[in-house]
């Protein structure tokens, strides 16, 4: 599914990935953990294919497709999802609308058929359900004025709809209570399917107990210098980066 | 506060320069040194942008009314299309009208300049007056040649528990500028004085205002926003004057502006003048480029980038024409808008 070669990015001419290697298998869930300034985020936005984020060597590939000769938004109807850390608030353009002219924009991308607006409202209505989203907060603009579980639970109701293939998961556990950490993540376990991927990049072990992954890596100083199964998060919440910080330097 | 200008095309003495400071970011001098011959009367068929709208119409074509009147009155209630449309080269002309709502009426204007030919100047004046509890709702719809110049000033007086609401919605000329003086008696009374500029190309549009409370009690609320490419210029100039005793004005102005090019620009004077002690005012001014991390976020969802730019300065700009009551004319507006955008961006 997503296969990661020795993956270098810089950001304003400063190296933050050194060498990044990474493959999740179609169907399973791998965290990735490390401590902050590891490259984290970076990781997430190159991917996803935000500017400034400048790739100087390696590769990133989704199902055979070279990620990083794609716009953003090609690569989102190629199937790629980033779940932001801190979810941007979109005055003056409802939830619903947001989500509608995503949706159809990836479709008609792919070369499929947009989605009429009373489907959508159906399809909307029975996910907005599950995820315990008050229907009329989808008529307003998107994120404004949200509390940060509302904007989270926004962005797992933007999965649910948009069926990617690869998710990413940005510190999604960041400024959510045990309540909403609950729903986020029961929303998200929803998703896991034999035919999506996901990839949970996270500080902490906590959101792991929701969201159980198949292997931890850890992201040290640009690179991944263990990996394991989920009781290598476990240990790590006992131990500390210090050990990983001090041997990739 | 500073004396209007009464310009009038005639005189070139008249023509502000920069050096008077309500004019100092529209040097109409610069652009027009000598009285310009005066155009030639043009016959107007009825019609113009509002036209399904409906109402009645008065229409000007290069100063002239059908009658051959420069000057016009109306007084009543409904809707009035109140056109001025210019077909000219190089040439000027002037009009003027009155409108009046009585005490308790009801009247919607729908003013359109409508500009064809080239290099004309065009100036027009007009008096607004409002009767006790009087409700008069105003949009203006500013789409002229490039190389224009266009000129319109109206004073406004609002009697006691009367409502006065205008949008404004300019494309710009080679000067444009657009000015509304209001008196506010207070008691009762409420203006709102929005604003809308979508500039590409080399244009320039100027909306000034000027609200003097007068009396006790009085609100005013004011939102401007805009968005210049290229090398055009935006200039907002805002005075909200409170005088000695009109105790309880409660004034809010807002103007916001988005700039898509380095060569483009906005000059913009938000003004509290306030004379009296127990008075609720605040004023909000931001001017820069489209959120960046608005437009990723759009994009990783798989937006195009072009179709998010469109979706984002779209819905920045939309809340202007979201305030406008009255459904055909916001309809219009909100139209008017979509197409200003796709042809900026």
């Amino acid at each position: 599914m997503l296969k990661i070669d020795n993956l270098q990015v810089s950001v304003a001419d400063k190296p933050i990935l050194k060498g990044l290697s990474l493959d999740v298998p179609a169907g399973e869930v791998h965290a990735v953990m490390g401590p902050n300034g590891a490259g984290k985020s970076t990781l997430g936005y190159t991917l996803a294919g935000r500017n400034g984020y400048e790739v100087t060597a390696g590769s990133a590939f989704l199902n055979g497709e070279d990620l990083l000769a794609l716009e953003p938004n090609e690569r989102a109807a190629k199937g790629l999802f980033l779940s932001f850390q801190y979810p941007l608030e979109i005055p003056g353009v409802p939830a619903l609308t947001f989500v509608r002219t995503a949706l159809n924009a990836q479709r008609k991308a792919r070369g499929e058929g947009e989605v009429s607006a009373p489907e959508f409202l159906k399809l909307v209505k029975q996910k907005a359900k599950d995820l315990r989203i008050d229907f009329d907060m989808l008529k307003r603009p998107l994120n404004v004025g949200f509390s940060g579980g509302e904007k989270k639970r926004m962005e797992v109701l933007q999965m649910a709809l948009l069926e990617p293939k690869l998710l990413i998961l940005d510190e999604t556990d960041s400024g959510l209570d045990i309540d909403a950490l609950r729903i986020v993540s029961e929303g998200v376990n929803a998703l896991r399917a034999p035919d999506r991927s996901m990839l949970v990049i996270t500080h902490y072990q906590r959101l792991l107990d929701y969201i159980r992954p198949d292997k931890v890596h850890v992201l040290a100083a640009g690179r991944i210098v263990a990996s394991g199964g989920p009781e290598l998060a476990l240990e790590l919440e006992r131990t500390g980066y210090d050990r990983y910080a001090a041997e990739a330097a | 506060m500073n004396a209007p200008v009464r310009l009038d095309l005639r005189d070139a003495s008249t023509f502000p320069t920069r050096r008077v400071e309500d004019w100092k970011w529209s040097d109409l001098k610069r652009f027009l040194r000598d009285a310009p011959a005066v155009s030639a009367a043009l016959a107007v068929a009825p019609g113009g942008p509002f036209a399904a709208l409906g109402g009645r119409e008065i229409a000007f074509g290069n100063g002239v009314t059908a009658d051959g009147a420069a000057e016009a009155r109306f007084e009543g209630a409904g809707t009035l299309r109140l056109r001025f449309v210019s077909e000219a080269q190089a040439t000027g002309h002037q009009a003027r009208a009155t409108v009046v709502v009585p005490a308790r009426a009801e009247l919607l204007v729908l003013e359109s300049y409508e500009g064809a030919g080239s290099a004309y100047a065009s100036n027009v004046t007009l008096g607004f007056e409002l009767g006790e509890g009087a409700r008069l709702t105003r949009i203006v719809l500013l789409e002229e040649p490039d190389d224009a110049i266009s000129v319109s000033a109206a004073e406004v007086k609002v009697a006691p528990h009367a409502h006065y609401t205008q949008t404004v919605l300019a494309s710009g000329a080679k000067l444009q500028r657009h000015e509304t003086r209001v008196n506010h008696p207070g008691h009762g009374a409420s203006v709102r004085l929005d604003g809308l500029y979508v500039l590409s190309g080399s244009r320039h549009a100027d909306l000034t205002t000027v609200v003097d409370h007068q009396g006790v009690e009085g609100v005013t609320s004011q939102l401007t926003k805009g968005v210049v490419a290229d090398s055009a210029r935006g200039v907002f100039q805002g005075r909200i004057v409170v005088d000695r005793g009109a105790d309880k004005t409660d004034a809010r102005m807002g103007h916001h502006a988005l700039i898509l090019s380095d060569k483009a620009e906005v000059d913009a004077k938000p003004e509290l003048e306030i004379y009296a002690d127990d008075v609720s005012c605040a004023h909000g001014n931001t001017v820069g480029a489209l959120d960046e991390n608005a437009l990723f976020y759009a994009c990783a969802r798989g937006i195009p980038e072009h179709e998010a730019r469109v979706m984002l300065t779209q819905a920045f700009l939309g809340e202007v024409t979201d305030r406008i009551e009255h459904d055909g004319a916001r309809e219009a507006a909100q139209a008017w808008l979509v197409d200003r955008l796709e042809a900026l961006l």
